[in-house]
């Protein structure tokens, strides 16, 4: 197993994750002779996961059982262990796109934070390109080092303990692309610059405030930028339900059967209404939205070195 | 790896795409042709040789000259009102009149120059306020300033561009929406990915790219053959080519029964499918033809299939023809059966990797019900692998997930849609843009397990019910309201 290739069974000091129900998960270090305890019980790496396909449901000693998934970045933002504040899938998508990443591309990032964003670039620019990351938090960027050796993926990145906004990203005329997830991202426009190939290449600006971003656009133009333009993305997720819904008595029935309005004859497939006049009750599918949503993480400002 | 980030450059036979402001058109680079974008006319010879990105502006007799750096005229100490109150709109503010602009274009000039002309006849320009009169140099410069970008093509170019121009075709799937797709399949290079699409080869191209050249795709087509006009927009490199495979949906049963076999082809498909793959392919002509036909988009438009002109050429001429013409025959005849040949080997090839069942992945982005395609499909993918159902409408998704669950062997079921808000940021004048789509389709994503058949997932209660909100039946006093 590594974070960018794919394997079938589950091996002694595989990073895997150990799925228990609805979005319930945690990843696991496997190492024989050692034990992880889920609520249904405890799992044994030797016997329970080393050898098992990725995929597999394994029981636990309770008699519950989980199934063990094979790592992705995608996962691991969702498990991770937060050092700081993270960016997820969403943003993440939208911004591997929009820089244009794809195998063989060269990125710089800063600050390098928890390193959701990180496994995703490494992922996507495998199995030729390279991630310069940046980190001025030297135990985050220690940590960092650390989990990508543990996941396959250290020859894939390079992490550099300094301050990006007096420092800069450590290379020059190398990247593709860079990516900014920093307070003042502005202070870092002129080192992103000099960061990226001399014949052009992509930049985004992650930014919460919409003062930052103001400063940032500025600072792109101060320098040349091009294309720059700034866009939300929101995640909507609907749970998927079978809803009833109650027939008023408007005192229609003892008039007249079949003026309610619902005819109970139609055939009546899957997903579609279906009325129970019996009951007064009328059945459906629906995609009910969460009750509570993320409604904002972050402004992603992209522009092109040309 | 594909050869040419951004600094390659422009060169005879490149699928490129122009660029004005927010307007995209995908063109192939050929010499001597002309080329319609945006109401302006032009040859694309003189671009041939300059780096992508450069922008260049069309000269009155339709070339290309590259744009120099401009110095922004920053028109002498500015002159500017605070407000409107003694702005009156009496339609005699510009003392320009259409005929006195139309000569000045008819002469050549730059429209640089026409701009500062409107600027200097216009009476309320200096009582404008400086925004105002921001906003107006802008609106005029986009009129009569022809400007346009040459830009190497990418699924974010590409895919911005079919979303805009030709809806219809990608079954309004929205590029934050593919962008979601791609992450969540975890498409990377390596991967051996099952892809199902009729997005003119939009999805398809955006995989490609993703993968980089290495692993497999097997494209599962309906019809006659796969769709690929967008997937020839992004210019890849031959070797990507090398391993795509494709498989016709309508075997995938027999595949699965066990019972396929090449030699029951579907009857000789692969003339429709040239032909299909010939006039969708990267011409102006399609792209300019763009109308999206609101109504009806699922039984829209079953790929134009251009009648065979042979009959015609048959009958020309006398005798002395009919030899060589039989020559003719004979080798379109020993052709046809090495192209049947060919086609059969690449066949089997695709059904051998499929019978593997161990694909890494299945994207599905059709017009068809996601259904029945997604019950079958799976069976060919390796457990503990992403797939993503891409669908315009959110109810096919609703029966699709609750017939996922009744066949098991999938966990982390999510139905989800994006939302993309783009926003306008100048100084004291940041708000979000006006408009914005109201929809981009919906997506169903999960992971596949080991399938136990025989054996419900029934022993762990707990499990399946937070597994299962669907199960249990939501009254209407649980609501939130």
């Amino acid at each position: 197993m590594s974070f960018v290739e794919y394997g079938d069974t589950i091996k002694d000091g595989d990073t895997a994750i150990v799925f228990l129900g609805h979005e319930s998960m945690f990843p696991v270090k496997v190492q024989h002779g050692t034990v992880t305890q889920t609520k249904y019980g405890v799992i044994r790496h030797s016997t329970d996961l080393i050898g098992k396909k990725y995929g597999s449901k394994v029981t636990c000693s309770k008699g519950g059982w989980v199934f063990i998934l094979h790592p992705t970045p995608e996962l691991w933002t969702m498990n991770l262990p937060h050092r700081t504040q993270i960016l997820y899938s969403t943003d993440i998508s939208i911004i591997t796109m929009m820089l244009e990443l794809k195998p063989g591309s060269i990125v710089c990032e800063s600050g390098t934070g928890s390193g959701s964003l990180s496994h995703a670039l490494i992922r996507t620019v495998a199995p030729s390109g390279h991630l310069y990351t940046v980190e001025f938090h030297q135990q985050r960027a220690e940590k960092a080092r650390e989990e990508f050796r543990e996941h396959g993926v250290e020859h894939l990145v390079t992490v550099t303990n300094q301050d990006v906004c007096k420092n800069g990203f450590g290379v020059s005329n190398i990247a593709d692309a860079v990516f900014l997830d920093i307070p003042s991202p502005w202070e870092a426009i002129g080192h992103a610059k000099s960061a990226l190939k001399a014949e052009g290449g992509r930049i985004c600006s992650f930014s919460p405030c919409i003062e930052q971003v103001q400063r940032t656009c500025l600072a792109m133009e101060e320098y040349g930028f091009t294309e720059i333009n700034t866009l939300e993305i929101l995640l909507r997720v609907y749970n998927v339900r079978t809803i009833s819904l109650q027939i008023p008595d408007l005192g229609k029935a003892a008039e007249d059967n079949s003026s309610t309005g619902f005819d109970s004859s139609s055939p009546s497939h899957q997903g579609s209404p279906c009325a129970n006049l019996q009951q007064g009750t009328v059945q459906f599918k629906s995609g009910v939205p969460l009750r509570e949503v993320v409604g904002h993480t972050g402004y992603l400002t992209f522009a092109t070195k040309s | 790896a594909m050869e040419g980030g951004p600094g390659a450059r422009i060169r005879e036979g490149d699928c490129a795409v122009l660029k004005r402001d927010e307007v995209f058109k995908a063109v192939s680079v050929l010499r001597r042709r002309k080329i319609i974008f945006e109401k302006q006319c032009f040859y694309l010879d003189n671009a041939i040789g300059h780096i992508y990105g450069t922008t260049f502006e069309v000269t009155s007799g339709g070339n290309l000259q590259p744009k120099k750096e401009v110095e922004e005229t920053t028109t002498e100490t500015k002159e500017a009102g605070t407000d409107n109150r003694n702005i009156v709109d009496d339609g005699k503010s510009q003392k320009l009149t259409h005929d006195d602009i139309k000569a000045l274009k008819d002469k050549g000039i730059k429209g640089q120059e026409i701009v500062q002309q409107l600027i200097e006849n216009s009476t309320t320009f200096r009582d404008k306020t400086e925004f105002a009169q921001d906003k107006y140099i802008k609106k005029k410069k986009k009129k009569y300033e022809a400007v346009i970008t040459i830009v190497k093509p990418s699924t974010r170019i590409l895919s911005t561009m079919y979303y805009a121009r030709e809806p219809g075709k990608i079954n309004h799937l929205r590029y934050d929406t593919l962008a979601q797709m791609l992450t969540l399949g975890n498409i990377h290079a390596g991967n051996k990915m099952i892809v199902v699409e009729t997005c003119a080869g939009l999805v398809l191209g955006a995989v490609m790219e993703r993968m980089g050249g290495y692993g497999s795709i097997i494209q599962m087509y309906p019809g006659g053959g796969p769709v690929r006009a967008a997937t020839s927009c992004f210019g890849f490199p031959k070797p990507f080519f090398d391993n795509l495979h494709e498989f016709p949906l309508s075997k995938v049963q027999s595949l699965l029964s066990g019972t396929f076999t090449t030699e029951t082809l579907p009857s000789d498909p692969e003339e429709n499918a040239l032909v299909e793959e010939e006039s969708n392919g990267l011409s102006e002509e399609k792209q300019t033809s763009l109308q999206e036909t609101e109504e009806e988009p699922v039984t829209e438009a079953p790929m134009e299939i251009n009648p065979t002109e042979e009959q015609d050429t048959m009958d020309i001429n006398a005798e002395d023809v009919e030899f060589k013409e039989n020559k003719e025959k004979e080798n379109n005849v020993r052709e046809k059966q090495i192209k049947q040949w060919e086609r059969r080997r690449k066949l089997k090839e695709a059904a051998a990797l499929l019978r593997e069942k161990n694909a890494d992945g299945l994207i599905v982005a059709s017009k068809f019900h996601p259904t029945p395609l997604l019950l079958s499909l799976l069976e060919f993918v390796a457990p503990s692998r992403p797939f993503v159902v891409y669908c315009q409408y959110k109810e096919p998704l609703l029966e699709c997930y609750t017939k996922l669950r009744e066949r098991g062997g999938v966990i982390n079921l999510k139905l989800s849609e994006t939302w993309l808000r783009n926003y306008q940021v100048l100084p004291d004048r940041s708000h979000p843009k006006l408009t914005m789509s109201g929809g981009g389709g919906y997506l169903l994503s999960g992971i596949t397990v080991i399938l136990e058949k025989g054996k419900p997932d029934s022993s762990n209660s707990e499990a399946l019910k937070m597994e299962e909100p669907s199960s249990k039946r939501c009254r209407l006093q649980d609501l939130p309201c």
